[in-house]
């Protein structure tokens, strides 16, 4: 068990007025890998969200490397890599421009090809983003985790799209980022093997499918 | 200022390869300006006495036009959330992509003026402050267009509400732009055209000043907002 970096203590996650999670915790220490469970609409995405700072959550408090960054996301925000469900290409750009405008963000001097190698798509450097099919574009997206250095990788259903080699090529790279220190916390219906996983099921957070939680829930609204 | 550089020059490069996007403005400067003759008949002295305000008026509906693209796209295709996490300030990264704006819409527009200042029977000195207005006043129009552009993201149809926002923002700027080229018409000596029209320019960069700071805060706040 490596150093802690990231804890979340009782989260309470509301979107349009509904509680997604209540009181959930999460404890994410280096080199680990977190995979997010839980069926649709319990809330997988909104905790990636949430962790990637982008949604706040409306109770509880997230800790980075022991530091109280709940009300200031930006502390945790420039060590994270977030791939959601949008792959933020510009289709009229080509592969490699596509990559070195958000290397050149992060100002990092990475070795871009190398990126793109991990994910095979080396021999469609120049090719225009617009052409690339819809695996194609995920592995564009997904070479962005390697394009400039972050210690947290959030995955939220990488593998949409991927064949199984490309997969491979993920869970390659999801090793090689924890064996310098990196962790990654990923949701997936699809197999994603890693080493030695820690699991978080949101079902159990969820009022939608843990009948217990919607007592909590109405006796909330009473009190408002 | 390397992660400004980058975004200035990635959204010219998208300016530059959808070439729809980097001619509407101007040509429809050029179109509607290009009206009013027609409209109000060929009459030299009334066209000139009018030509700043239609330049003017023109110029802010063209800017008007275009302003739903600054962020628009980013937020839609997920670019957006990788900004607000890269490394590099929201507010830089906001400034960047109001300069790339302005360059692709402001300065063609600065550029196409004189011309339909030619048309309006406009004379030289009276167009050099002109151009100086403009360069000065538009950037202000990309910096507070900027703000709605944010501020309306989440919103279905924003697009409609960007004018209800920003036209009443406009107004300081209409108002001594026009006042500038005015004051230089109706200077009876050479020498007193700058003169009179300096008060007026001072204010536009006044504004320019104030939306330069006001733009990036208002604009980063607004887009996490936006994103959430």
């Amino acid at each position: 068990m490596g150093k802690s970096l990231f804890d979340g203590e009782n989260l309470t996650c509301v979107r349009g007025g509904r509680n997604v999670f209540i009181g959930l915790h999460f404890h994410l220490s280096e080199s680990s890998a977190l995979i997010l469970e839980g069926p649709n609409g319990s809330g997988k995405s909104s905790l990636i969200r949430i962790l990637s700072g982008l949604l706040r959550p409306r109770f509880g408090s997230l800790t980075w490397q022991g530091q109280d960054a709940t009300k200031e996301p930006e502390i945790f925000q420039e060590h994270i890599h977030y791939i959601g469900h949008r792959n933020a290409i510009k289709p009229v750009l080509t592969v490699q421009e596509n990559l070195t405008y958000w290397s050149g963000l992060d100002r990092d001097d990475t070795d871009l090809d190398k990126a793109l190698d991990q994910f095979n798509m080396l021999p469609l450097k120049n090719t225009s983003a617009n052409l690339l099919s819809s695996g194609q574009s995920r592995r564009l997206a997904l070479s962005r985790l390697l394009a400039s250095k972050r210690k947290l990788w959030l995955l939220d259903e990488p593998s949409v799209g991927l064949d199984v080699a490309s997969i491979k090529l993920l869970e390659q790279a999801i090793a090689e980022h924890r064996s310098t220190g990196g962790s990654v916390i990923f949701a997936t219906h699809s197999p994603i093997e890693v080493d030695a996983p820690e699991r978080l099921n949101l079902r159990d957070y969820s009022p939608l499918y843990n009948s217990a939680l919607i007592n909590l829930d109405d006796e909330e609204e009473s009190w408002i | 200022m390397n992660a400004f550089l980058s975004i200035v020059s990635k959204d010219l490069r998208l300016a530059l390869r959808q070439r729809s996007d980097l001619t509407m403005a101007v040509l429809f400067f050029i179109l509607t300006a290009m009206l009013f003759p027609f409209g109000l008949g060929p009459e030299p002295n009334l066209l000139a006495r009018i030509a700043p305000g239609i330049i003017w008026v023109t110029a802010l509906l063209s800017v008007l036009l275009s302003l739903e693209r600054i962020f628009l796209a980013d937020y839609e295709d997920g670019s957006l959330e990788q900004l607000v996490l890269s490394r590099a300030s929201l507010e830089i990264a906001i400034l960047a992509k109001v300069l790339a704006h302005w360059l692709t819409t402001g300065l063609p527009l600065v550029l196409a003026a004189p011309l339909i200042a030619l048309l309006f029977n406009m004379d030289t000195e009276a167009m050099t402050i002109l151009l100086f207005a403009m360069l000065l006043g538009t950037p202000s129009l990309s910096l507070i267009g900027a703000i709605a552009a944010t501020l309306t993201l989440g919103a279905r149809r924003g697009g409609v509400l960007i004018p209800l926002l920003v036209l009443p923002l406009y107004i300081p700027t209409l108002i001594f732009g026009v006042g500038a080229i005015d004051a230089a018409m109706n200077s009876l000596e050479a020498g007193a055209v700058i003169a009179n029209a300096r008060p007026h320019l001072l204010l536009l960069g006044a504004i320019l000043l104030v939306s330069l700071l006001i733009t990036p805060l208002a604009g980063a706040a607004a887009l996490k907002q936006a994103l959430e």
